[in-house]
């Protein structure tokens, strides 16, 4: 299973590549890859979105699903899908904060 | 310290306009991401994880509080409230948007600051030792000579394009506070036997992948010839640098492949060719930069040492603090004293805009206006009078900058690692907060006494693992954390390169091994005064890997 992700050119957040077409900001709304066509697919919007200067550094990464969440595999993209893991008041994982308790 | 004359206003302001226009043309797709990122890294603009990054100098780590308070503006205008001070005497913010970099890059050029050659294949940040002009041991103050190396290398058009990155660090003691022999060029300002000013001269020494310790090339080189030397050194790598592999292209690996003897014997007769010429320094060259470093003026506060004792007496916490975070100054009357950014459990070199602003004001009150960045992610107010150190100490003590712990186990170096950084293999920050939290009873720390911890989140080695008394390397092994240690490592005027313990240790391991090499070495050594480093080099690995691997080894 697979996503696309990158960084938005303007401000350099992180995003992942939605069914609609769109860049989403959580990966919860990301487009899961389940075979070769679909990988395609992605890869071909990807480049299509890097041309247009919508996004940098863009990345078909391997997920997983746990407990019916969006799981990337590497840490490396778990730490960019919720933020620095020392300051968890920044980043993704403190927007998903503010939104529990408001 | 140095003020822009007109030339120079008016080079970053050219500069800021040129790069405004290049992330217009960028954001409007004029600009491809492939033609722009040559463009932005000149310009101190990384794209990591979850950002951009820009990285600003701050040369050879003296700041003024008016530079000080700008970045506290900066921090909360632009970025989440904080900055990260560097081992390379830099600042990083790291959420920038990229389209407010031109105007941050503006409001720091109205205090004179800027991002240019804080990345690329240049000549970078020059670093100095973070006492200059201050300490007690210094032969002369290195600032002087950083300056002069940092006007000459600021977009020189021979070397902006070298085969890879270009470090120059300079001491001006013989304790070298600025780990001049894993630079590229280490200069160490000294006199020789007349009373005249010259320079030791290292070359090639560097951290990363292939770790290497300078060669020293020549004893003592006229301070008149700084730039006729330092050029012939880079005109010789500039030419036979291994532009073919980015991993060899390194001056390290050319000293190392030429050999020491031959590459010194190329860049003496490089050297013959250029001395005497246009580069050559005159004293009034020298001096017209040395009044800009002009001592502050120290009037006499003999009453200082009879308030402290009163003090200390009165407050064991500020009597820890006296005890590890001086300085002893040139005058007797004054300390330079280290402003620890590395709380119990905190982020190393980590700074709020809050505690800027607070440090910018002690300086202003009871610092002759002068602040520095050490390359131990650390600040300094170098000029003191003892007896305000009180006053300073309960005003760190409110902002939470009190922490009594220079040189000792908690104060630790660590990249950024896999918690912003791009090229990670593994988060270099958490495991530095658990070792700090691990050791962070003040009687604990002290009585284990003089110790480097240095952490790497990769092989790049930007938190100096190499150096440090207990180097940690984070890498990636079947998708996990895995960290490396090295022993024995030194980054000050006895320099050596860490040696590898044995297998590497999980997250959840990592403070526990090391604990137990802290507390082998108190088993082992020879009283309070032998401290980890001395020990182990008098003992060497043995006893630490027994400690470490003994029962598995066993086992086996
Ligand atoms: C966050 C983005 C960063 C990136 C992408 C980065 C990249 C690199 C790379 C690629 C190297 C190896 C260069 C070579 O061997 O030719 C390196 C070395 C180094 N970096 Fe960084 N770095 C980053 C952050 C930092 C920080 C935060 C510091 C200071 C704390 C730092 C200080 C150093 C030092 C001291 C070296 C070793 C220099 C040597 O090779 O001798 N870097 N960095
Ligand atoms: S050592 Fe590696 S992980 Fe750490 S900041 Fe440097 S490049 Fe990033």
């Amino acid at each position: 299973m697979k996503l696309l992700t990158a960084n938005r050119l303007i401000d350099g957040e992180v995003v992942w590549l939605a069914a609609d077409g769109s860049w989403v900001e959580t990966i919860e709304g990301a487009e899961i890859a389940h075979d070769k066509d679909a990988e395609t697919r992605l890869s071909a919007a990807g480049l299509l979105a890097l041309a247009n200067n919508e996004v940098v550094d863009v990345n078909l990464i391997d997920v997983e699903i746990v407990d019916g969440e969006i799981r990337p595999i590497r840490l490396r993209e778990r730490i960019r899908a919720l933020g620095p893991t020392t300051h968890i008041n920044l980043g993704k994982q403190a927007r998903k904060q503010t939104a529990a308790f408001g | 310290m140095y003020r822009y004359d007109e030339f120079d206003h008016d080079f970053v302001k050219a500069r800021v306009a040129q790069f405004r226009d290049q992330v217009e043309r960028r954001l409007s797709g004029e600009l491809t991401e492939d033609q722009f990122k040559p463009l932005r890294l000149m310009n101190g603009v990384y794209l990591q994880l979850h950002a951009y990054m820009l990285r600003i100098a701050i040369p050879y780590g003296t700041l003024s509080p008016r530079q000080m308070r700008m970045l506290a503006h900066i921090a909360r205008t632009y970025d989440k409230g904080y900055g990260h001070f560097t081992t390379r005497q830099n600042i990083q913010f790291n959420w920038p948007a990229l389209s407010d970099i031109p105007q941050i890059l503006e409001d720091l050029a109205s205090v004179e600051m800027h991002a240019i050659q804080t990345s690329g294949n240049c000549i970078r940040n020059v670093t100095a030792d973070h006492f200059a002009g201050a300490a007690a041991d210094e032969v002369a103050d290195p600032r002087p000579y950083a300056e002069i190396l940092r006007q000459w290398s600021s977009v020189h058009p021979e070397f902006s394009y070298l085969p890879r990155k270009f470090k120059i660090a300079v001491t001006g003691a013989e304790r070298d506070r600025a780990a001049v022999q894993v630079h590229d060029i280490g200069l160490h300002l000294k006199k020789n036997e007349k009373g005249e000013l010259g320079f030791s001269v290292y070359v090639g020494g560097g951290l990363g992948r292939t770790p290497m310790v300078g060669k020293k090339i020549r004893e003592f080189l006229p301070e008149e010839d700084l730039l006729s030397y330092t050029t012939a050194i880079l005109r010789v790598y500039n030419l036979h640098g291994r532009r073919d592999n980015k991993y060899k292209a390194r001056i390290k690996i050319l000293v190392h492949e030429t050999g020491t003897e031959e590459l010194k014997a190329q860049v003496e007769k490089e050297f013959e060719a250029l001395r005497n010429g246009e580069l050559q320094l005159s004293d009034a060259d020298i001096a017209a930069i040395q009044a800009y470093f002009a001592p502050p003026a120290l009037p006499a506060r003999p009453e200082g040492d009879a308030a402290l004792a009163k003090a200390a007496a009165r407050d064991a916490g500020f009597a820890d603090w006296l005890r590890r975070n001086l300085h002893t100054h040139r005058n007797a009357d004054y300390a330079a004293l280290t402003i620890s950014l590395k709380g119990i459990g905190e982020i190393p070199g980590d700074a709020s805009a809050d505690q800027m602003d607070a440090v910018a004001e002690l300086a202003e009150r009871y610092g002759n206006d002068e602040i520095r960045v050490t390359h131990e992610q650390n600040l300094v107010l170098p000029h003191v009078a003892r007896a305000d150190l009180k006053a300073v100490f309960d005003r760190l003590v409110e902002i939470g900058l009190a922490t009594a712990n220079a040189g000792l186990v908690t104060d630790i170096i660590a990249c950024p690692g896999l918690d912003f950084c791009a090229l990670a293999n593994a988060r270099s920050i958490p495991v530095a907060q658990q070792i700090s939290t691990r050791f962070g009873d003040q009687k604990r720390q002290e009585e284990i006494g003089d110790l480097k911890i240095k952490i790497s989140g990769c092989i790049n080695a930007c938190g100096h693992h190499h150096v440090g008394h207990i180097g940690i390397l984070g890498v990636e092994k079947k998708g996990a954390e895995l960290y490396q240690i090295t022993l024995g490592g030194s980054g000050d005027e006895n320099t050596s390169i860490g040696e590898i313990i044995g297998r590497g240790f999980g997250p959840d391991e990592i403070v526990d091994a090391v604990e137990t090499l802290v507390e082998t070495y108190i088993d082992h050594r020879q009283g309070r005064e032998e401290t980890f480093l001395d020990a182990y080099r008098r003992l060497g690995p043995a006893p630490f890997k027994e400690a470490l691997y003994g029962r598995e080894a066993k086992a086996a």
